[in-house]
């Protein structure tokens, strides 16, 4: 097993010297191209009280083994780049702290339910595009930006309609935390059905209509069976479980 | 037909299975149990036309739900154009097989065959 000594030159967090606890660090190897079956590298690394997952698989990438697959950007749980399986669990790397774990035992793994790229890297160019096919804008004829900008008012009521699902960052979370995606690869997914009521249940928006027509699919919005595991693994609280069950209100005739 | 349709007659059905369930085992203890399951009590209700039309309801409704749901479980289990329209054709002869054959039993029954 490779180890990281803590250094007091190195500039990286993890690796100053008043360093106490370690971690062993198992990361999930493969190479769709090359390899068969994932493996698993082993790495001790040094944490503090607020080391978070992605801190020590950067810290191994920086002294250990460049050559590990991470997708990263904001380090902040805004960009939604670097979801994966952290001890079985669906989680952002940048907003699960080790502390939190209560395991000296972390295991990463690339997110379920996406074709895997690299390691931890997974290929999300389905998840847009079907993220994009259920039209997640406003649709009116009238442009809201004219000559005058003119502006759409909403009331705080009509705003809090919406609001929660717009917080949505697209980290594939809660597709990857889903049993419905699991078998079912052409199911359109907790993450595009909440963004569909997203924009539905938005006042300005008139495109109710054709988002119904395409969620109300053979491997639409009827295929999900209200497992909640998508609402509890979504780390901006967005809950797509509800969001289905809001929009199956309207083709049900309960919702206007 | 549009799935929220078929999901509508879906969730339809079982609630009507449920009612006609429930009224078929509470005639069950209008005797001893296993005297309801006599040869006999069980001929009479056949030949008794209301409850033969319950029994008969029963078996459309549970085989559309029941098939149907066969068929959401196939689907989420494989995709593919040829195979989900198997499946849906399969499902819809699944159904009337089940009720031709379950009828053909209600019927001999209620008349004697
Ligand atoms: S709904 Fe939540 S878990 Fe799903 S993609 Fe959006 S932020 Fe991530
Ligand atoms: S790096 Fe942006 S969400 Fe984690």
């Amino acid at each position: 097993m490779a180890t990281i000594t803590p250094k007091l030159s190195d500039e990286f967090p993890l690796t100053i010297a008043s360093s106490t606890n370690s971690v062993t660090l198992r990361i999930s190897k493969f190479n769709p191209k090359t390899d068969s079956t994932a493996t698993f590298v082993e790495f001790k690394v040094p944490v503090q009280k607020w080391t978070t997952v992605l801190d020590i698989i950067l810290a191994v990438k920086q002294h250990l083994d460049p050559s590990v697959a991470v997708r990263y950007s904001c380090r902040q749980a805004s960009c939604g780049s670097c979801g994966m399986k952290i001890n079985g669990k669906p989680a952002l790397a940048c907003y699960t702290k080790i502390s939190e774990l209560n395991s000296n035992v972390v295991t990463v793994e690339p997110m379920n339910n996406f074709p895997i790229l690299r390691d931890l890297a997974v290929d999300f160019t389905q998840f847009f595009s079907t993220h994009k096919k259920l039209k997640p804008y406003i649709i009116r004829d009238d442009s809201e930006v004219t000559g005058d900008t003119k502006e759409f008012l909403q009331t705080p009521k009509e705003v809090e309609e919406y609001l929660q699902f717009s917080y949505c960052i697209k980290c594939g979370l809660c597709n990857s935390a889903c049993p419905t995606m699991a078998t079912d690869t052409s199911f359109i997914g907790p993450q595009a059905l909440a963004q569909a009521y997203r924009y539905i249940a938005d006042n300005r928006d008139n495109g109710k209509k054709d988002r119904l027509k395409i969620i109300d699919d053979s491997h639409g919005i009827w295929r999900c069976h209200f497992a909640g595991s998508c609402s509890q693994v979504c780390p901006k609280g967005v809950d797509p479980a509800m969001g289905i069950q809001l929009l199956r209100g309207y083709l049900l005739g309960f919702r206007k | 037909m549009q799935e929220s349709v078929i999901m509508k007659i879906h969730y339809g059905t079982a609630l009507g299975a449920v009612v006609l369930v429930a009224i078929h085992i509470l005639f069950r203890m209008t005797q001893n149990f296993s005297e309801s399951l006599q040869y006999e009590s069980v001929i009479a209700n056949y030949h008794f036309l209301p409850y033969a039309i319950m029994l008969e309801l029963i078996l459309i409704l549970l085989s559309v739900h029941g098939f149907n749901g066969l068929r959401v479980i196939l689907i989420e289990l494989k995709q593919g154009v040829g195979y989900e329209k198997a499946v849906n054709y399969g499902c819809i002869a699944g159904i009337a097989v089940l009720v031709a054959y379950g009828s053909r039993t209600i019927l001999m029954a209620g008349f004697g065959m």
